[in-house]
């Protein structure tokens, strides 16, 4: 198989990118190249995508800031209220627990498929397989249908009278573990996390067995001379060598479990109770469904600095361990 | 050299977790196939049932939603696809008083979730009278797709050979013709990738259709069944053809077109 980011025309991952930030010394021979001479025609080929982005994401960015400190309805004037909706997240029970839902739904999309990935690829054995290309198609294939539909297809699974996973518990005789997987206080979040295990480990699969062909069969050697077993090898060699793609996989799917909506908004709208409830669904909800749009904006703008927050963590971690 | 055991331990483990990925997709096709009514929870139908496909079609008005999908993708793919190769091609070779601070105004708009823009999106699109417009679909779109672009494109640049650059500028090119006529041609696989992973970020894109979108026709095909759901709980198989029809155009893609997925996911393409 050829290298992921072995072709020639893979741009090598620039130190800037948190995610890609460890990948980028794999890549020897690409210096960073000297950017070019002095070029003011520089502005004019910036001017149309900065308009663009500016208009549609500084601009909002700096709006959601702005309506976060004020008591908004979406029609009578706005009240400034400073930091009250800020604190109603910190203070208040249904808005803490949701930014809590979300770090449970982050063990579920992040830490369970990285770990799998991880363990996998310890069990498979370095060569090449007949057929890997295949594989590879066929465990992207999750990621790539669109969340809608995966929610529609996870309905049918867990739907209470003849959704397959209740089916195929009856069939081997495990009645009493049947129930209503959505509509289940306690099992609804985990319910709704086993799906992005599904969609995401996949993506850490893949990323691992490219990682570990690119590792160099010298170190593997090394550490046989030095009598190092099957565990020991992957402790020594494996895992330091694929911080890289360990980090752009854990930074993919943390963000993912952050933001998930619209599992949530088809599968359970939050409920039952409050029992799904995550930051993006209360954004909506509050923004467009209750009218507290200064709350939502508070939620929304929270998000975007734990997102912020936690891609950080991972590169510095990552880096750090280097 | 790799042992019997070994291999077939590969197989196992590879095997076991494709039949995972797919046991899903399978069965919701199959659902799809099922005669009306019958509930086969992921089964075998007992006979098959393409008309399912032409209901769902007639009754869901997917055509109007594909539409509309279509409408919005390609403005998207071919508007951020041209202002990042343009804003790419600055950072990437071009040294300017800002470009590094520029280029980190960039990057953020990696991380910027939907969720923190779409609240005042909205108010700001309603007042200038653009909600319920494919300019509200689009435009955003744009917005998220070029921060990505951009960064992706001026990798690509600073990872062209100089001396191709500099054998155009001997030649006399203008750096506008250098673009276009010698490292976009050059660049087409990298720019293939762009493309690719933009069309199914913007064909999957849910929370901005339902915010901005309220009238049918205007309804992408993700938005379009959402609403569908909620008119068929009942006949599993309608909705689930309806699933399947929404679907198979990125799938098409991404079967035609998977080895610039699959390198682009994996080479960190993080979407904020």
């Amino acid at each position: 198989m050829e290298g992921v980011w072995g072709n020639r025309e893979v741009p090598p991952a620039t130190p800037a990118l948190p995610a890609s930030a460890a990948l980028a010394p794999r890549k020897p021979g690409v210096a960073e190249a000297p950017p070019g001479e002095p070029r003011h025609v520089g502005y004019l080929y910036l001017l149309p995508a900065l308009g663009v982005y500016a208009a549609f994401v500084l601009w909002p960015l700096g709006h959601t800031v702005w309506l976060s400190l004020h008591q908004w309805d979406g029609l009578t004037p706005a009240t400034w209220v400073g930091l009250d909706n800020y604190r109603e997240i910190v203070e208040s029970g249904p808005l803490r627990s949701a930014f809590v839902h979300s770090l449970v739904l982050i063990l579920f999309y992040a830490v369970i498929p990285v770990t799998l990935g991880l363990v996998l690829v310890a069990a498979l054995s370095r060569a090449q397989v007949r057929g890997q290309a295949v594989f590879r198609t066929i465990l992207f294939l999750p990621l790539v249908i669109p969340m809608v539909v995966v929610a529609v297809i996870w309905r049918m699974i867990y739907e209470p009278q003849n959704g397959s996973l209740n089916e195929l518990l009856r069939a081997v005789g495990l009645d009493s573990l049947t129930r209503p997987w959505l509509g289940d206080f306690g099992l609804a979040l985990p319910a709704v996390g086993v799906v992005g295990t599904w969609v995401m480990t996949g993506l850490a699969l893949v990323l691992f067995m490219a990682g570990v062909q690119r590792i160099p069969q010298s170190l593997y050697d090394a550490a046989r001379v030095d009598g190092a077993g099957a565990v020991r090898e992957f402790f020594a060699v494996t895992l330091p060598n694929l911080r890289g793609e360990i980090a752009v996989a854990l930074t993919l799917t943390t963000i993912a479990a952050l933001r998930n909506f619209d599992l949530v908004y088809l599968t359970t709208q939050g409920g039952p109770g409050d029992a799904t409830s995550v930051p993006a669904f209360q954004v909506y909800n509050r923004a467009f469904q209750v009218g507290q749009v200064g709350s939502a904006a508070a939620i929304g703008f929270s998000l975007a600095c734990v997102i912020f927050l936690f891609s950080f963590l991972i590169t510095r971690i990552s880096e750090r361990e280097r | 050299m790799i042992g019997r055991g070994e291999q077939a331990l590969n197989y196992a483990i590879l095997l076991l977790f494709s039949v995972i990925a797919l046991y899903p997709i399978v069965g919701i096709v199959l659902t799809a196939l099922a005669p009306p009514g019958e509930l086969v929870g992921f089964g075998i139908p007992s006979s098959l049932h393409l008309e399912n496909f032409s209901n769902a079609w007639d009754e869901g008005h997917f055509s109007t939603y594909l539409r509309s999908s279509v409408i919005v993708a390609v403005a998207v793919v071919s508007a951020s696809t041209v202002l990042s190769i343009l804003a790419g091609y600055a950072f990437g070779t071009m040294r300017f008083r800002g470009a590094t601070a520029g280029f980190y105004v960039f990057l953020l708009g990696l991380m910027v979730p939907q969720e923190a823009l779409v609240v005042p999106l909205y108010f700001d699109l309603r007042r200038l009278e653009l909600t319920d417009t494919y300019w509200a679909l689009i435009l955003p779109q744009v917005a998220l797709s070029v921060a990505f672009g951009t960064f992706w494109m001026r990798a690509f640049f600073l990872a062209t050979p100089r001396s191709l650059l500099e054998a155009a500028r001997i030649d006399g090119a203008s750096s506008w013709t250098t673009l276009w006529r010698v490292l976009v041609p050059f660049g087409r696989p990298a720019i293939l990738t762009m493309m690719v992973l933009v069309f199914m970020w913007t064909w999957n894109e849910f929370l901005l259709a339902l915010v901005m979108v309220s009238s049918e026709n205007l309804r992408t095909a993700p938005l379009g069944l959402a609403f569908f759901q909620g008119q068929h709980t009942s006949d599993l198989s309608l909705l689930a053809a309806g699933a399947v029809i929404v679907a198979t155009p990125v799938v098409l893609v991404y079967v035609f077109l998977q080895r610039h997925f699959i390198r682009g996911m994996l080479s960190g393409a993080v979407k904020g």
